[in-house]
């Protein structure tokens, strides 16, 4: 099992939105929903390269701001084209007023 | 950015398609999937902008709706007088212009917050519109990848040199409406061109194929209302639309990149932003605000003149009027006609950022 890393202070994420992590040369996006829980994907869209940080977070989906693509961020699921494919999702949670994520090797 | 030299300038005409050698040009030139020039605008606001509401889009919707039956009703009432003229007038800009707009924001999924009210009339619209609602969804989604890139935008209306006569023919619905309805005969019989395929995904493919059969459907059940009835009126009321009522559409369409640079990666040299009455931006769905839709497709159509607020001291000045739009573009367009290589750059104010020249490194290079 890989390690925990710490990603921010949970406040640096308000509730419904999303941030940019990048890490060992990856990029992933951390998300806070509105009950405050923490989930972690891919950081890029599986349509094209673009960035999921700057999109929309609503209920459960983050949407892609280039082409308005949907993913339910808990499960990584594709909802809404032109995106087919699922995001990877991660293990995030809170220790300590900290979000960690865990993210592989 | 790869650099060009002066001795790859593009030959006139160029080729549009997306499968000749442009395309493979656009790809090693990392023209393809680009990163692009955006404003800066801190998150906060930017996610106060894109939240979705269904209010604004039902409001404009039930009164899309309303109008186009009330001016139909009206133009059937007087039918086979004059009086129904101005009804019809009324309900073509309803149905043949509108529905563009509606099929955009609907199919970005911006209009409404409720996704099922955006697909609903993303497909009334693309049945108005003549567009396989399938494939054009991915054609826009490659639009907004590759904005103006020769050889890999699937939806530049004004190509260089650009047809005069042809592009009026445009308002008229000539010959788009004959093309469209040719594709979606050629889909509903089960061809999918290469040209499509290049943008369609294969598993949404026979989707593409349901789709035009339904729309052939109902087109085939119009003609036959026609011939029956032996009347006009079916055909008055479905499709015809399309040609006496497109001329709005038309009329706002073109500005959107007319004229403008092509291959570069700043939606600022390739985009088109133009103040309009408030009549033509109901009927238009603000996208007169252009230059600040392709930069953040995710904001609504009602957050748009916000957004223009927010950001226009980092755009180039709007064109202020119609008029004042299509001066600069014909002008522009007339003089690609002898100078295919020429296209209108406009100066930005003192307050916005430069035109990354690596962005456009590539039209500099071909200028």
């Amino acid at each position: 099992m890989s390690d925990w890393i710490v990603v921010c202070a949970e406040d640096e994420i308000e509730l419904e939105d999303v941030i940019r992590f990048d890490h060992g040369g990856r990029t992933f996006a951390v998300y806070r929903s509105m009950e405050g829980e923490v989930f972690a994907t891919d950081g890029l869209c599986t349509h094209e390269q673009v960035h999921l940080a700057d999109g929309l977070v609503m209920d459960d989906t983050i949407e892609c701001p280039k082409h308005n693509g949907r993913f339910n961020y808990k499960t990584g699921a594709a909802l809404r084209s032109p995106v087919c494919e699922a995001l990877t999702t991660y293990p995030a949670r809170v220790r300590a007023g900290r979000i960690e994520v865990q993210i592989g090797g | 950015m790869t650099e060009i030299s002066a001795a790859e300038a593009p030959h006139y005409p160029r080729d549009y398609s997306l499968t000749g050698p442009e395309a493979r040009h656009a790809i090693e030139l990392g023209l393809a999937s680009a990163e692009w020039y955006h404003s800066d605008v801190p998150r906060k606001t930017m996610k106060e902008l894109m939240r979705r509401s269904d209010g604004p889009a039902i409001r404009d919707t039930a009164l899309w709706i309303g109008l186009l039956i009330l001016t139909a009703a009206g133009g059937i009432a007087f039918w086979g007088s004059w009086w129904a003229v101005p009804f019809f007038a009324v309900y073509g800009v309803l149905y043949g212009s509108a529905c563009d707009s509606r099929w955009h924001e609907c199919g970005h999924g911006t209009a409404f917050r409720t996704d099922w009210m955006n697909d609903v009339v993303y497909h009334i619209a693309s049945f108005m519109v003549m567009r396989n609602p399938v494939s054009w969804r991915w054609s826009h989604a490659r639009h907004h990848t590759d904005t103006i890139i020769v050889g890999r935008d699937p939806e530049i209306a004004l190509m260089r040199p650009p047809d005069l006569i042809l592009s009026a023919a445009h308002f008229i619905g000539i010959p788009d409406v004959f093309l469209h309805f040719r594709i979606l005969a050629r889909n509903a019989f089960g061809t999918v061109s290469d040209e499509e395929r290049d943008y369609i995904p294969e598993a949404e493919i026979p989707k593409a194929i349901f789709w035009a059969r339904i729309h052939m459907g109902v087109y085939a059940a119009a003609m036959i209302w026609a011939l029956v009835s032996w009347s006009l009126l079916p055909l008055v009321l479905i499709g015809g639309p399309r040609i006496y009522g497109t001329w709005h559409m038309v009329l706002c369409g073109l500005l959107q990149h007319g004229g403008l640079a092509e291959d570069v990666l700043d939606h600022r040299l390739n985009s088109r932003t133009v103040y309009m009455n408030p009549v033509s931006r109901w009927l238009y769905w603000n996208m007169n605000y252009h230059v600040e839709h392709h930069m953040f497709p995710m904001v609504p159509y009602h957050a748009l003149p916000r957004l223009h607020e927010m950001i226009k001291h980092d755009l180039p000045p709007p064109n202020t009027s119609f008029l004042d739009g299509y001066r600069e573009m014909v002008g522009g367009l007339i003089r690609q006609v002898r100078e295919p290589g020429y296209y209108v750059r406009k100066d930005l104010p003192p307050t916005a950022q430069p035109y990354r020249e690596e962005f456009h490194a590539v039209d500099l290079a071909r200028a």
